[in-house]
């Protein structure tokens, strides 16, 4: 469970990381997404390697709870709980709802199942190449308020998820140790704090319009080339020093 | 005072219990709660009915024989008492007391309250152990000993083997106990000899006897009457999985 929860949070650690690019420039996630996507076979072997670790994480945990409830057939008729976290006793829950997030996630974003062709526009970098408009695509998903809470909800419920998580992956492995134990578990409270916050941010951004769609497309506008609100100023700065494709030269 | 137990009856490990109401009265505050169990049995024996069984032994504390889960926690209200210290002061009068045997697949219940916790004595004879010397004695002190690894392994030796940490654990895991006596060893370097395969055959043995799982919750720690740290868990887990890694590139016997 340690190990297989460790490499789940690097991954969504990178996973908020690589999303916190929607506050740039659009080209910057969407040439992103498209280095990810054009690895290939090796995105797949990512993809399938991440799939199997929470599949062995979800196995581990269903085993251990069988087990535990094995451990006692008959119960208690009163127990109180002395020292148990709230996060650690609803492990089982957050889990569960987390594990339904996951799937309904991929099927938005990843698999684009659940929405309309219309949701998952295309356009092209400011090289020329043409790529899926990801940038668009976050803030067409978050346009419904019930998506986004449940977005929400479901990193709340992960972050919690990882408040008991973390500390208990230090203790399996014997790193948790008197000497800091406390410094590790306020260090758990910062990381899933901010965790949460990072995420709930991009959410929170696109309701409340601070991040706007840039695809001209979409918006029914071009953006001038000397705005510096979104950093397509940077962008310019691309074209006059990078690699030119030759019809613009002209 | 005057209180209402509401004990489990149970005839013998084959039948099936229940919970019976007795009120007793005139207590005396200062009473421990097994000399208040010893009132109401001297009560029903004069009825004729069957004295509650219950476990009990030195009644100051130190061998762990008394259990007991009281009002939903081991060995009663108090932090870090046995049963047998617990007493009468700590209810209020007119309180309904709830008592029940502690409840695990490894403790089946032989009698009311008692269970049979032998399985702890299989984890001890399965590494509880160290090789001695034989013949005569060692000088004192020929083997230094730091006082930090001395006290810390005096924190673990602690342990009198009650099974509360069983009783409170949500997945009645024996952790905290088969942590608290192969750490004391496992310290100290007349356990050296045997640390690797203490921890591994310990676990083991614990796995065999049907205790359950931790998952990191420290319920064990809270109701442990000699408020033994979870931190010896850790250290468990932390010579578990170095003997692990160990055993993966030991040479082989021929």
């Amino acid at each position: 469970m340690a190990v297989t929860g460790f490499i789940l949070f690097g991954f969504v650690i990178g996973h908020l990381i690589g999303n916190l690019q929607i506050f740039a420039h659009p080209d910057k996630i969407n040439a992103y997404a498209h280095f990810l996507e054009a690895l290939g076979p090796g995105l797949w072997l990512i993809r399938l390697f991440l799939l199997a670790t929470l599949v062995i994480h979800v196995w581990l945990a269903a085993q251990l709870t069988l087990e535990n409830k094995a451990a006692r057939p008959e119960g208690y008729q009163n127990q109180i709980t002395m020292r148990a976290t709230m996060a650690s006793r609803y492990m089982r829950v957050s889990g569960v709802i987390v594990f339904a997030f996951i799937i309904y996630h991929l099927l938005h974003f990843t698999v684009r199942k659940t929405h309309g062709p219309e949701a998952y526009p295309n356009t092209v970098l400011i090289d020329g190449t043409a790529v899926r408009d990801v940038h668009s695509m976050i803030i067409l998903g978050f346009q419904d308020p019930l998506i986004s809470i449940f977005y929400i909800l479901a990193v709340g419920l992960l972050s919690w998820h990882l408040r008991h998580g973390l500390v208990s992956m230090f203790q399996s492995i014997g790193w948790r140790t008197r000497t800091w134990s406390n410094a590790l578990n306020k260090i758990v409270l910062v990381v899933c704090v901010t965790y949460f916050l990072g995420n709930t941010l991009i959410v929170a951004a696109v309701m409340m319009g601070q991040v706007r769609i840039q695809n001209p497309q979409l918006a029914g506008y071009a953006c001038r080339t000397d705005c510096e609100i979104c950093g397509l100023h940077n962008a310019a700065k691309i074209v006059e020093t990078d690699d030119v494709p030759i019809d613009n030269q002209s | 005072m005057k209180i209402t137990l509401r004990v489990w009856r149970q005839k013998d490990g084959n039948s099936k219990g229940k919970f019976e109401e007795y009120v007793a009265e005139g207590l005396n505050p200062n009473m421990s709660f097994l000399e208040m169990l010893d009132v109401v049995n001297e009560n029903l024996i004069e009825k004729g009915e069957e004295p509650i069984a219950f476990a009990h032994d030195c009644r100051e504390g130190i061998c762990g024989t008394c259990s007991c889960m009281i009002n939903g926690k081991p060995h009663g209200p108090e932090n870090g008492a046995t049963t047998c210290q617990t007493y009468m002061r700590s209810f209020k009068d007119g309180d309904v007391i709830l008592v029940e045997p502690f409840r695990a697949k490894a403790f089946p219940v032989q009698k009311d309250l008692i269970t049979d916790r032998s399985a702890f004595d299989s984890i001890m004879q399965s590494g509880g152990y160290i090789t001695a010397r034989a013949g005569s004695c060692q000088d004192a002190n020929a083997l230094p000993v730091s006082k930090e690894i001395a006290d810390l392994a005096m924190d673990a030796a602690a342990c009198i083997g009650c099974g509360a940490c069983v009783a409170a654990c949500k997945n009645s895991s024996a952790m905290l106990f088969v942590s608290a006596k192969a750490g004391q060893l496992n310290l100290l370097p007349q356990g050296q000899p045997e640390k690797d395969s203490r921890v591994t055959n310990m676990v083991a043995a614990m796995d065999e006897a049907g205790f359950g799982n931790c998952t990191n919750q420290y319920e064990c720690s809270a109701a442990c009457p000699k408020l033994i740290s979870e931190e010896f868990i850790s250290k468990m887990n932390r010579d578990y999985l170095s003997a692990s890694v160990k055993g993966l590139f030991s040479a082989k016997a021929l």
